[in-house]
Parts: C-alpha cells; structure tokens; sequence
C-alpha cells in the first residue's frame, strides 16, 4: 500500500500538526484526522493482529464498524484497550499501541498460529481439551478444561485493560424532549430542521465529531454550502446538537441511552469536565437516521491489510486527504462505488473496477468512461494476495452459476462493495423483527406503534437527495403527530439505484484452500459456518454461539449477514427464511466508568449521620456502617485494642452505666382513632389495653407467618403512639404499615409517618441509669422506680427545657432507658447525661458493646431475623397471642412451620472457654462435619459476663435437642474448626431481675 | 423504563416507586383459614398482557396506586391511588367540586 497525503482539500487544518506516539515511534498528522487516518497517511499498513490466527490486520474501514485497526490508547491507569482507530480523533501526544502481538504487530510470533489454521476451526478448543479421556492425562476431562481455560483465554484477548482504579470521573445526566434524532446525516439534518421549524424542542445526536454524516465524504462544493446552511438553520431553531455522542440504545416509553465523550479527543482534560457523560433522555418521538453501513464480500484473503470497504477509501481521500492507494482495485456489485472510484482516479490514483453484474447501464459506464476507469463487468475478487499487505488479487469472472479464475491483477488497494446495510440496531433494540428486502438484499425495519420513526439510508433509501426528502417526510409526520403544523410530504421509495444489485456474499472456486473471513474481529470463516451447519447447527442462534460470529465487539456489524447468507445457502434456503440474530444495546461498547457515573466510593450510596455523630466523634468514637448509618462502634481510650474497649464498655454498663446512641432505630408515628386496632392486627402479641403511659415489645410478621420485625411500641395518648423498629428493617416496616391502611385496610382512620428523622435518642443502661437521668430531668420525681416501672413511658423536659420522651426498656438486660429528644437538642442532651454519667464512672458505648450485651441476653436483630425464621424458631413462639387475630397467623401454623427438628435459636460456647470462634460458621454433628451441617452461627462476642466467647446462632431441633453433646463449628476458609456446645441463649440473667429491678 | 403518571406528583420515573404485586389479590380475613391465605399468597398468576398491579410512590409522596400495565410491552393504561377515599377526592377535584 502506498498511501498519499494529498496537497489540497480535505477537513484537516495543514496549519496544526499533531504528533503521537504509535507503538513507540513518533509520528505526524493534521488537526482534523482520526488516528486512522493519521497512520494510513503515515503509511503503517499492519496495525493489529487478528484474535485466534494472528493474521495481519490494517484498516478496514472508517467508521464504528472497524474490525482491523482496535488499538489500546493511552497507559497506565488511562490504558483503554480495543479502541476503534477510525473513531479516535488525533490530539497532541496521543498514545496508541498495537495489541494481540509480541513482540509487535508487524512481526508476532503468535502468527505460526495460522500455519495451523486447519485445526483451529470452529469449536476447536472445546473438542479437544474438554473431552480428553481421563487415562491419558490421569485426570477428569473437565478439570483438564478448567487447567486449560486460562491459559487458552490468556492466549486469545485483544487487548488488556488497565488493572488499576480509573482516575477519571464520570457524569449522569436526564434530558427530555419531543424530538430526538439519530444521526446528522442529510436524512437526520432536515428532519431535526422541519420538527424545529414546528416549534418542537429538537435534540440532535451524532457520534461523529462533525455533523453531516455521509456528506462529509462527499467532495463536491454545492453539498458542503448546503450541509452548513442546514446547521446554521438547525443553530438558529434552537436545536440541541450534541457531537461526539453515540444513542447506543433505545428502551421503553421513549428512554433513548446517549453517551457523550466529552474530553477523549482533548490532549489535555480540563478538571472540571468530566471524561464521558451518560445520558437518560426521555423524548416524545424519536428519528432513527443511524445510515447503513457497507459490508464486504467473502473471498481468499479478503481480511489482509490493504483491503477496505468502498466507502472507507472515499472517506479518506475527501475527509482526510488520504489518498489510500496507487493502484486501486474496486470490486462491486451494486452502483455505489461508481462514484468513489471516481473521485479516487480523479486524485490521480489509477482504478480498476471489477463489476460483479454483466449489464449495467449507461449511466455507470458513463460515470467510469468519463473517469478514465478501467472496467470489467461479471467480474468479482476470488483472492487476495501478497503479504503482510495486499500487492495483487487473483479475479474471478462468471461461470455458470458459480465463477472462475481469470486472470490476476497488480494493486496496492483493494476497495469492496458488497451492498449496503441499512443500521437497523436501534430499532431491534425494542424488539422489532427486521424484514429481508430481497430486491435491495438487506434488511429493513418495518414500522412499529411505538413512536419512533426511520428515515434516510437507515430505511433502505440509497440517494443523498431522496435522504433529504424522507428527512423532510418524516419530520413533518413526527410534527403532525405532536400536534403541530408542517407540510406532509411523500416518503421516497426504497433503493433508488439505477442498475439493481447483484448480491454476492462470497466467491469461492473448488479446490481452492484459503481462508475467506466473515467476522474479522473473531476470525470466523466461510468454513466455519459451513462446518456448524455440517455438525447439525442450524438455527443462527445456535450458528452464533458455535462459531462465535457476530460476538465481537462489533456486534456482528461486519459479519451476520455474509454469515446469514452463507448459511441460508448451505440449508438450501433463503436468507429470510435463517433469521437474523437480534441487535442488542449498546451499539457500541460503553466504558463501565459511564454506567457508574459518579456512584462510586463514599458516593456509592447515600450515608446517613446521626444528629450526634460529631458530639460522638468529639468523644473519641471511632465509626462503623450499620446500613447506610455511621454508628459509634466502641469508645477506644488511649491504648486500646477494640477488643479491650468493647469488653471494658460492656463492664462498665454492666457495672454501672452506659450511653448509646440509638437514634438509627426506625420510629414511627402512628396516629388516629384507629391506631389501636392497627398495632393489634400487625402484632401477634395483644395491644388492645396497653395503658396510655406503658410500651410493650411487640413481633410482626409477613402474610406468609414468618418474622418481618421487632420492636418497642410506646402509647403516649388513646390516639397516639411511637412505635421503633430495627435499624435495618425501619423502611420496610413503614412500607408495609402504609400499605395495609391505603390498599387492605381502608376503612381503619390512621395516620403512619416516619419521624426516624425528628427524634434523636440515646440508652441509658445500667445500675446507676436512674441516678443519671433523674439529675437531667426537671423534675426528678418523675424517675422514681414507682412512678416509673418497668416498660413505663413518660413525656417529660430535660434541664434546660428540653422536650423528651423516655421509656424504661431495656436491649442490654440492665436497668435502662431510652431517652428521645428532637434531633436538634441530641448533643445538648449528650452534654447533660455524659457529666452524670461520669460521675458513676460510667461510659459510653458503642455497636460493638451493644452487640455483646444483647448477645449475651439472647436478643434477636437484623443478623437472626433474616426473613427465613418463624416466631417459634426465634423462641418467641409466646408472643404469638393464639386468642387474638394478626398477619400472618394462619401461615405460622404451617406444617412445616411448627416441625420440631427446624433450627432454633441457641447460645453456643466453645468447649475449651480459652477458644475463639466465628459468626458464619457452620454447625456440624461431630461425626459428619459436611454439607450443610445441623445449623449456623449468626452472631459472637467475648462475653465479659460469662468470661469467655459466646455466640447465637440457629440449630435444628433447638438446645434441648442438643444439651450435652459436642458440636463442630466447621468454618473452613478462615478459623478451622472449633469444638462447640449448644446452650439456652438466655445466657446472661435468665431471670430479668437486673432488668425489672 | 417505566413512567408511571402519579395523580398525586405527574408523570416520574419508575425509579422513585417500588413495586408492590398483583392488584387483584383479595387477601382473606384475617381468621380465614391457612389454605386460603396459602392460595392468596403462593398461587399466583403469571399474566401475559393488561395486569392490575400495586406500586408504592416511595421516593415521591408515599401514596400506593393502582397500575394497570402490559406486562409485554410496558404500555400503561391507567393510574389511580389505591385507597378509595383518595380516588374519590381526586375525581371530586378534577370535576371542579371541592376537595
């Protein structure tokens, strides 16, 4: 190949030159080139190696479809890998390498691979190394496979992707408007340009970097003048017109996916923009004006760098002044190329045009007459030759029904045309089913009900100017439909060559061995589809999966329907009658930074802070998540482990008194005439005459009797009540409060409301917890164990005035009391109770003493109660109230349900007291530590009450069933296993007198 | 996606709700018998086309609809709040009564 740059014309500015660096050597070209065409004018012919038989590989192509020229572009934690050079716009000091080669593209060792390539064919390594016999290899053919897969996917991939964070920060953003087009060819500019002209809010969008589309490739003066008329139009309308941003898919109720590349083509990124924005964009109706794209034909060598689609050559001779080749073959089969071949012989090239069709018209003769082109009808390529690049093909002319050598021919450029295919991707992505036009040979979306709509070459439309008018067309539909005004027109007719096409998918003569591709990307072959048919595979699904064609990174653009023909010929049938395989999104690949935009790190996920947290931060707290809240998880003193911190909390409280914030607990208020009957339907335990002033735990459970929550309800008036849930439950539990009074309980007059947010609270745990809130309250008589027993609640006022609700419950067996303010007086209550608290050498505590505690004291939270336990197997089987009706009262009577052998909570210690064990760990009969043991640890601590570790867990049958024996607590990949007893999980004052006292 | 036309807040996306289930269910007393709160809750049907179905406005204003929709295509035919006393207030409102 002996590309040129050319002196004049072009869209590159000759002013700005740009170096890059390719595969370590600095190179030059124009602002205005895609790395393509900066290294085709560079003359670098092999610019990749193929994936399975390392064939050389150069440009194909100028577009997305780009299945030779996938380089990796930029190092280190920037390395993007497979990028499409034809898409890549140049910028000073780019950095591309090639990928899949060693030592080098332009000399790969990996090539011997394609002196083998007989036996690489289709299903190659799945028949050979998956069903090995086990005596050869001493081992199973399975787990051979599972040795050999590594090594095989390691010898395939393209390119390798940066192993380190992406440092690069990503957007998401919604738009909405009533007309979204696709595409800024003469099809999508005039249908943006008749809805703006309406007075719709219009959105353009073009992947390219230039609006245009195919008018960028043509050089004729007239067209240019009238392609930045209409975008001055379209700019004076109020179009919204975004470059650089690819719809790569198309979803229900109008959801359009864009993604914009707002800095891959800047040298140097401003920090404040972000690298790619991902788009929701919601419109009314939608103009697919996406083109076609040109496809190629089958034949020997069709894949060696120097080959390229006709379309391809002509964009870089009037886009990029790359004149490609010298000696220039261009093989057709339809009128398309006429006028490209043209405008090459016109830049001086010499061209010879192979015709696949006998007869053409005088009006293609007269285009290659007056061009100087030397043509030869009935004639197609059989085989490309020369290497790494091509330097001559072998012709075939007509013979019968099939062909014949004929004769060979020097060229330095081959340019094919085997038809067009109109981009019908957006559409099959709301599962529209393509129709075969045989007349056209492509496929081309019918309507559909949706509001989306198909215009210029995407619907089968071939001319530039029968473009603009299906623009016009459907524009003035799209308005209609809106309710505007605008002038209906005629939607042209489909096709609009002069000479129909002949279509020819490949040439191919008996006995002549090489290799033909249809799916470069994937080195899939005219063989390959012939052997899945020979080895029963029919349906191109299944075609798809055996050889892997179309799976590539370009979603079987290049290949499906050279594969669909070639196995439609093959069966006996026509191409309508094999299908085609469904183009799914994205068009083209999205980076994954681009889905997560910037839901990443602490951003990953809201964070919620109690009003506390920084009085608890000035205490020295160190912090946990307890679902999206930041929890005080212990209280270190200078010195100390977590360990020791947590232990000494729990002495401490247990000793003498404790504080903890407990604002993450869900609250709810739960108002109105009704609120009674409410909480006595959602309970299973009776709260129909709890006393005004009193709070009773209560159990709820889902419709089909298994435990949703637990909690304490308090009953502050005859209509008013607050109830708290767990931490990890609050949301739900207000979710489901809701939707029993709006959907199944209508008529019960109740109002739910979520005040989690208002009431901040703190325990007040321990001996000496009366003491301490009787010096904060106003009025101290009100603490007074008489006037305040046991599950008492009172409203009252703190020293200062403070408004606050107390109730005397208790989470860690000791004498406590929660104590509610409104969230902003949290760190005025802390700064009354913590001085109290001290002067009983009292502490506060955090998630991990709290844990201890209630572990000790057999308390179920989140950990236990995870949706798969009854109220019997938490052995809470009593609060379930048999007089009374609640949800979930017939399920939890379920025989399954109330068998004896279901796991039940338990405590469990270790034999040897000096021993450790883990929550997760499996509990095992002693005799048959496997599968899934007799049940499971949820939950450990060391116990300073007991002195030793403890834990609850669940086991089948319950303590009773297991007192006396000694279990195995398997936990394999971490501890080992540690020897076990089950206990009662009341293991800390089984009686309640710490508490009641 | 999915955008579901709350009468209470307009037409938002489908992210803001969370979806309850079938519409249709009548769930039995609650001292009905187990095999009719087994066939209320666990026989269920699969409907291909038009299904009632019950949608929470969680991230809106927390209010349970009534969507009927097309499980095959996304199509919504009708939106209404769940609770009968809100219905009636919205059709008393958009009939220029007082609300």
């Amino acid at each position: 190949m002996s590309a040129q740059r050319l002196q004049s014309g072009g869209r590159i500015d000759r002013q700005q030159r740009i170096e890059f660096n390719w595969d370590g050597r600095s190179l030059r070209g124009y602002a205005g080139d895609s790395l393509a065409s900066a290294l085709l004018a560079s003359n670098e012919t092999v610019l990749g190696r193929s994936f399975k038989y390392h064939r050389p590989r150069g440009i194909m192509s100028a577009g997305v479809e780009e299945s030779g020229a996938m380089v990796t572009i930029g190092r280190g934690a920037r390395r993007d890998p497979n990028v499409k050079a034809t898409m890549q716009e140049l910028y000073q000091g780019l950095h591309a390498s090639g990928q899949n080669a060693w030592p080098n593209v332009r000399y790969d060792v990996g090539a011997v691979n394609s002196l083998f390539g007989r036996f690489f064919a289709a299903g190659f390594y799945y028949k050979t190394f998956m069903g090995l016999p086990p005596f050869e290899w001493g081992s199973k053919g399975t787990g051979l496979w599972m040795k050999y897969e590594k090594i095989i996917r390691k010898a395939a991939g393209m390119g390798a992707a940066s192993r380190e964070p992406d440092p690069d920060v990503y957007d998401h953003a919604h738009g909405f408007c009533d007309v979204l087009v696709v595409g800024s060819g003469p099809a999508g500019l005039q249908a943006a340009l008749t809805a703006a002209k309406a007075g719709m809010e219009v959105w353009l969008v073009e992947q390219d970097c230039l609006l245009g589309g195919d008018l960028l490739n043509l050089a004729d003066e007239k067209t240019e003048k009238k392609r930045l008329e209409l975008i001055a139009e379209l700019e004076q309308a109020g179009v919204r017109m975004m470059t650089r941003t690819t719809a790569f898919g198309l979803y229900d109720n109008g959801i359009a996916g864009l993604l914009e590349r707002v800095t891959d083509h800047l040298a140097a990124a401003p920090a404040h923009l972000p690298r790619q924005r991902f788009w929701t964009l919601r419109a009314r109706h939608t103009i697919v004006a996406s083109g076609a794209m040109e496809r190629g034909m089958a034949f020997g060598n069709n894949d060696r760098p120097g080959i390229m689609n006709v379309a391809a050559g002509r964009t870089y001779l009037n886009r990029y002044a790359v004149r490609a080749g010298q000696q220039v073959v261009v093989a057709t089969n339809n009128d398309s190329a006429y006028d490209s071949a043209a405008d090459l012989a016109a830049a001086g090239a010499k061209v010879c045009l192979l015709d696949a069709r006998t007869r053409i018209g005088s009006n293609m003769l007269d285009i290659a007459g007056a061009a100087n082109i030397s043509l030869h009808t009935g004639s197609v390529p059989l085989n490309a030759r020369g290497l790494p690049a091509v330097n001559g093909i072998d012709v075939a002319a007509a013979a019968g029904d099939g062909w014949a050598f004929e004769s060979r021919l020097n060229c330095d450029l081959l340019l094919v045309s085997g038809g067009w295919s109109p981009v019908v991707h957006l559409m099959s992505h709301r599962g529209v089913k393509p129709v075969w036009d045989a007349e056209q040979a492509c496929f081309i979306a019918p309507p559909i009900e949706e509001p989306i709509h198909v215009a210029g070459s995407a619907a089968g439309i071939w001319n530039t100017d029968a473009c603009f008018d299906s623009g016009k067309s459907v524009g003035a539909r799209v308005v209609k439909a809106l309710g505007g005004k605008a002038r209906a027109r005629a939607m042209p007719e489909v096709g609009g060559w002069a000479n129909p096409i002949r279509p020819v998918y490949e040439v191919r003569v008996d006995g002549r061995k090489t290799k033909a591709i249809v799916d470069p990307q994937h080195d899939v072959t005219a063989d390959d589809v012939r052997l899945a048919h020979r080895e029963g595979f029919v349906s191109v699904e299944h075609l798809k999966r055996y050889t892997t064609l179309g799976m590539a990174t370009d979603g079987g653009k290049v290949g499906n329907i050279i594969g669909l023909a070639l196995m439609a010929e093959a069966i006996g049938t026509e191409i309508p009658n094999v299908g085609t395989t469904t183009f799914r999104p994205p068009y083209t690949p999205v980076a994954i930074g681009a889905l997560k935009g910037r839901n990443v790190d602490e951003h990953f996920r809201p964070l919620r802070r109690t009003p506390m947290h920084d009085w608890n931060l000035q205490q020295g707290a160190t912090m946990t998540m307890a679902g999206l809240w930041h929890r005080p998880w212990y209280f270190a003193r200078s010195g100390e482990t977590i360990n020791e911190a947590y232990v000494r909390e729990t002495e401490t409280t247990r000793a003498t008194v404790g504080l903890c914030d407990v604002t993450s607990l869900g609250k709810i208020a739960i108002q109105g005439p009704d609120a009674t009957e409410l909480l006595n339907r959602v309970y299973t335990n009776p709260f129909a005459k709890l006393p005004i002033g009193k709070a009773r735990y209560g159990i709820m459970l889902r419709d089909d009797g298994m435990v949703m929550d637990d909690g304490t309800t308090w009953r502050l008036s005859e209509t008013d009540y607050f109830m708290t849930t767990t931490t990890a439950h609050a949301a739900k539990v207000m979710v489901w409060l809701e939707e029993l009074l709006q959907t199944r309980w209508q008529d019960l007059r109740v109002h739910v409301t979520s005040v989690s947010e208002q009431w901040a609270g703190s325990a007040v745990a321990g001996p000496k917890a009366r003491e301490v809130l009787s010096a904060c309250v106003e009025d101290a008589d009100v603490m007074s164990s008489d006037n305040f027993p046991f599950m008492g609640v009172i409203e009252t006022t703190l020293k200062g005035g403070i408004p606050c609700r107390i109730a005397r419950i208790s989470f860690s067996g000791e004498l406590a009391y929660e104590a509610y303010v409104p969230s902003d007086y949290a760190p005025a209550m802390m700064d009354l109770l913590w001085p109290e608290a001290q002067k009983h050498d009292g502490c506060l505590y955090g998630l991990e003493a709290l844990g201890a505690m209630r572990i000790e004291k057999g308390h179920v939270t989140g950990a236990e109660l995870d949706g798969r336990v009854s109220i019997d197997d938490a052995g809470l089987g009593k609060m379930a109230n048999p007089d009374k009706l609640f949800i979930g009262k017939a399920m939890r009577n379920r025989p399954e349900l109330l068998r004896e052998d279901r796991p039940r909570l338990v405590g469990i210690k270790p034999v040897d007291t000096g021993q450790t064990f883990n929550a997760g760990s499996i509990l095992c009969a002693s005799n048959k530590v496997s599968g899934l043991g007799e049940g499971w640890i949820t939950a450990v601590t060391h116990s300073p009450a007991m002195g030793h570790w403890i834990g609850i867990g669940f086991i089948a049958g319950g303590h009773q069933a297991w007192e006396g024996k000694t279990l195995v607590a398997a936990d394999p990949v971490r501890k080992g296993n540690i020897n076990v007893e089950i206990i009662s999980p009341h293991m800390y004052d089984p009686s309640g007198e710490k508490m009641y006292g | 996606m999915i955008i579901i036309n709350c009468p209470f807040c307009g037409p938002r996306d489908h992210s803001e709700f969370g979806y309850g289930g079938d519409a249709s269910i009548d769930y039995p007393a609650l001292d009905a018998p187990m095999d009719e709160w087994h066939d209320a809750i666990f026989l269920r049907e699969n409907i291909c086309g038009m299904q009632a179905e019950t949608w929470h406005h969680v991230n809106g204003c927390r209010m349970w609809l009534i969507v009927e929709r097309d499980t095959m295509t996304h199509e919504i035919k009708s939106v209404r709040p769940a609770h009968g006393g809100n219905a009636a207030v919205l059709e008393n409102v958009a009939e220029g009564g007082e609300s």
